[in-house]
This record gives structure tokens, sequence and C-alpha cells, in this order.
């Protein structure tokens, strides 16, 4: 950009088209930094990606660590997932209701409920509350470390910060959200028992088995499969925002709320190419 | 531009190599547009405390984290103990930064781990062959050498700001580094733990011939500590010598450094 400005004052009277040739390379030169920057950043994420991956695989993991992060992402979600997944269950069922008595299929509704809260709705939207609150916390933790000048204290102590730090929360975040899913996803089959419930009694053994029957190994093998890269994404995002967090307060706020916003993102994006291969596979 | 007065000449320093322990030249460093450090050379040799001066913003910071490779130079050699620190792979690097110890300017304390944690921590990578019960004795050494002792089980938020820089201190020496790099040891503190930390410089200085950097404006403590003394300007060396000289270098730039603290 700067180089150009000189050569517009040299020559003042250009004709019309000498201007709009300068007009359009500047163009090109501005979208071609943009893009620049772009393949820049996704050069960058790349090798984060592998540098995590090859730290992975280092011979000490931290044990402790990893330990430590898997009860704090457990402790933080799970109020909010409890109260989520029995709600959905509730909701689902309550809705439901009327259209399958409308055609006489009431005694579908367990399964129904449970097929949609196995396949769909426990897995997305336990991703995306982790998202929001385990992405956010990873991205504001790192960024703050990195602000501080603490990865940097790591490093020169002779630590690998991303084997410390990125591998340890990558590794909690992809255990403990399929964990977390199916967590919810049984809460979500008690909320539904318990709306069924609401008009006339049911009996709790013969819903929840009228609830299995319909759910079939295909049906939660996938759903169980897709929630680990659900979680792979949530910790590695948050973690990889946090790391590349710029100098100065104000970046740590950056990195979290850009943490909540591509591992939603990326969620919406598994689960489309999940259920796009499952729709293959079967 | 050459720097304006040259007093100790580094003229001879081909002959000194086998006593250098940092051996800088041609350094180049800028961030975006904006050149920070140009063509700086500078050498540390062993067993000598260099005090570095230079206002706020001439990249004091930036010429010690190019030193232990945390920011990379656009040209010029950094050898620290006849390493090239720049093509070394990152197992020798990490080798190397166990035998150097990194004060940061702003203590960048590990604020989730307590303060005996946060010294455990170098201690443990470094020191592997340790004991725990060597290692509790060593940090609590460390700690009563700067007057921490009874903030072992403290996290560092509820520490004030001048216990979080000597704790920093603290976390660096426990390793008993080979050169050691302070980014302002002193700034923040009272006169009379200033002082204590000026000495503390100065016995880990004598008990473990370590060679130090050490960035300061607190003239008290470039006075109690300094062999030889650097002064920066637009990135670079501005004058070099010892305190005798600068003290008594007529350039106003050095005075103004100089001057508030004698009166
Ligand atoms: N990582 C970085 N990215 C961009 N600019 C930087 C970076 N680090 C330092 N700078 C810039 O380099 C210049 C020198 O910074 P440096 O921290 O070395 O100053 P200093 O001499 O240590 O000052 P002070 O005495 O205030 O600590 C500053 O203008 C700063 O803005
Ligand atoms: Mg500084």
């Amino acid at each position: 950009m700067k180089s150009i400005g000189p050569v517009r004052k040299k020559i003042p009277k250009l004709p019309d088209v000498k201007k709009r040739a300068i007009k359009l390379s500047e163009n090109v030169i501005k979208k071609t930094q943009k893009a620049n920057r772009f393949f820049l950043a996704v050069g960058e994420i790349n090798l984060f990606f592998w540098y995590t991956v090859k730290a992975s695989f280092s011979r000490d993991f931290e044990f402790k660590e990893f330990l430590r992060q898997c009860y704090l992402v457990g402790n933080k979600t799970l109020p909010l997932i409890t109260i989520t997944g029995v709600v959905i269950g509730l909701v689902l069922t309550i809705q439901a209701r009327p259209v399958l008595a409308e055609f006489g299929a009431v005694s579908l509704l367990p399964g129904m409920v449970a097929l949609s809260i196995i396949r769909e709705m426990g897995p997305v939207v336990t991703a995306l509350i982790c998202a929001g609150k385990i992405g956010s916390g990873m991205g504001a933790e790192l960024g703050s470390m990195k602000v501080t000048e603490q990865i940097d204290a790591m490093e020169v102590s002779s630590t690998n910060p991303i084997r410390f730090l990125v591998v340890p929360r990558v590794m909690a975040a992809t255990l403990m959200i399929p964990i977390l899913v199916l967590y919810a996803d049984a809460l979500g089959i008690l909320g539904s028992w318990a709306g069924a419930n609401i008009k006339g009694e049911v009996n709790f053994v013969l819903f929840i088995s009228q609830a299995f029957s319909a759910v079939g190994f295909m049906d939660l093998f996938p759903a169980v499969i897709k929630t680990f890269f659900f979680g792979a994404a949530i910790g590695f995002i948050g973690c990889y925002k946090g790391f590349t967090a710029g100098r100065g307060t104000e970046s740590v706020g950056k990195a979290a709320n850009e943490s909540v916003v591509v591992a939603s993102l990326l969620v919406i994006l598994i689960d489309l190419v999940a259920v796009q291969i499952t729709d293959m596979l079967l | 531009m050459k720097s304006k007065i040259k007093i100790a000449s580094p003229a001879g320093s081909a002959t000194l190599s086998p006593e250098q322990v940092i051996e800088i030249h041609n350094l180049k460093i800028g961030f975006g547009d904006v050149p920070v450090l140009r063509d700086l050379s500078v050498q540390l040799f062993e067993k000598e405390n260099l005090v570095i001066l230079g206002k706020s913003g001439s990249g004091k910071s930036v010429l010690i984290k190019c030193i232990v490779r945390l920011l990379n130079p656009d040209s010029g050699t950094i050898n620290v103990l006849g390493e090239n620190v720049n093509k070394l792979n990152d197992r020798d690097l990490a080798k190397l930064r166990m035998k150097i110890g990194f004060l940061f300017q702003s203590g960048a304390l590990y604020d989730s781990m307590t303060i005996k944690e946060n010294l455990e921590f170098p201690l443990k990578r470094i020191k592997k062959n340790l004991s725990q019960k060597e290692m509790d004795e060593k940090i609590a050494e460390t700690l009563e050498n700067v007057g921490l002792s009874d903030t072992l089980n403290k996290m560092p938020s509820e520490l004030s700001g001048g216990m979080r820089k000597r704790a920093s201190l603290a976390r660096t020496i426990v390793v008993d580094p080979m050169i050691m790099l302070y980014d302002e040891p002193t700034t923040g503190l009272d006169p009379v733990t200033s002082d204590e930390i000026s000495s503390l410089i100065n016995d880990v200085q004598k008990k473990y011939d370590t060679s130090s950097i050490i960035i300061t404006h607190d003239i008290e403590c470039a006075r109690a500590t300094a062999d030889r003394m650097i002064m920066l300007k637009d990135g670079e060396v501005y004058l070099e010598g010892s305190l005798d000289e600068f003290e008594k270098s007529p350039d106003e730039l050095i005075q103004s450094f100089f001057k508030p603290k004698k009166k």
C-alpha cells in the first residue's frame, strides 16, 4: 500500500484508464495481503496442530495436569449440562406428544425422543455449551498466560509449553465431552419420562425399555464417535486462540471470544460432516 | 551512526573469545516497520556483571529475549556459551536454556500455582536428580534469601507487587544458572529491599561464578553490581565503560541517569 502512494503523487494528471489501472492494482494488492494473511493463519494453525500432535506422543506426559483439567472440564459444565439435559427431554416430549396423539402413535413417543436426543440433541447441545464454557475458559486462561509472559517463562525453563499446557487440555476435552454427552443423554431421557408423566402416570421401566428398543447400535456408535471430535476441536481451538493472543490485556478477551465463535462453528460443521458420513455408511 | 563516545573499546574481543559467554554481533530486530535494535554488538564476559541502561522502549528487554530466543532477530548472530542460538534445534536449545536464568520484567509468576510450586516448576525440570527433600530445602533457602520465607504456600495473587518481583527472582536463581539475565530486578522495590536484592545478585555471582546481564534504571543497583556498563540508544550501543567512566562522563544523557539520585 505504502509503496503505491508516491507513484500516484509523481504523475499528477493521469488519464482515466491509468487511474483505474492503479486503483485496480491497489485493490489487487489489498486482496493479496488479505489472502496472504489468511494463508499465514492457516499455516500457523496447521503448524500448531502438528506441534500438538507431536507433543502428545512425547515420553513424559503431564498426567497430573491432565487429571486437573478433566476435573475442571467436568466441574465447570456439570450444573449447566444437568439442567439443559433434563429440559431438552422434557420439552421434546411435551411438544411431540400432541402431534403423535393425533396419529394415535403416542406409544412411539419414548423411542422418538430417545433417538433424537442420542443422535443429535444431546451431542450438539452439550458440545455447544462446552464450546461456550470450556473453549472460552481455555482461551482466556492461556491468553492471559501469554500476555503476562508466563508461557515465555515456561519456555525459558526448558519446558515445552505445548506439551505442558495444550496437550493435557486438548486430551481432557476430548475425553470428557463424550462422557458429558452420555450424561446429558441419560438426563434427557429421564426428563422425557418426567414429561410423559405429566399426562397420566407412565411406568419408568416400561418407558425406558420402549425408549431403548428404538435405539440401535448404529444410532449410538456414530453419535459417540463424533463427540470425541467435538471435544478435540473445542480444546484445540481454545488453546490455539489463547496461545496466539497478541500483546496487551484486551487480546485476552478477544481470544476468549474468538474461541467460542470458532469452536461453536466447528462443532456444527463436524456434525454436518458426521451426519453425511453416517448416512453414507447406512 | 556509530556510537558517539566509546571508552572501553571491544577491539580485542576476538582474542578474548574463550572468556566470552555471550557474543552478539550486528544484531538487528524490528517489529513491523519500526526498528528496535540495529547493528548491536555486545559481549558478556565470564563472571562479570554487565549493567545495561537505556531509556524506556530502547529495546533492552528485546535484547535479552533474543539471547534466549524468545524473539528471533532479523539478522545478526548470537553466540551463547559457544553455540549459535538461532541455529540450535529444539532439544539443544532446551539444554542451553537450562543454563540461563531469566528474570522477566513483569515477573511472570505462574498464577495458577503457589509460590512453592512456582519454584518447584523449573527445579523439577532442570535439576532432575534432586530428591523431594533436597528440593524443599533448596526452595526454603532461596525464599529466605529474598525474604519471603512465609509465603511458601501463598498464591501469587496474594502477594504485593514487590513481593511478586522477589518471588520471581527466587524462581530464577533457584536452579543456579551459569548465566543470569535480570530484567529490572529492583524496580518497584523500596530502597532497603533494593539494596538487599543488589547484594543478593552479587552473592549469587560470587557463589556460583555466574555471568549476568542486569537491566536496570536503578542507579544504586547499578552502582552496587556493575563491573561494566552499557548504554543503549537508538538501537545501538551509545556508551560502554566502567561505572567510574559513566559517572564522570560529561554526556548529558548519561548524566540525566546519574544526577537525580546523587543529590
Ligand atoms: N513482541 C513485540 N511485538 C511488537 N513490538 C514489540 C514487541 N516487544 C517489544 N516491542 C517494541 O519494542 C520496543 C522496545 O521494547 P522493550 O520492551 O525492549 O523496551 P525496554 O527497553 O525494555 O523498555 P522498558 O525500560 O520500559 O522496559 C518498544 O517500542 C516495544 O513497543
Ligand atoms: Mg523492558
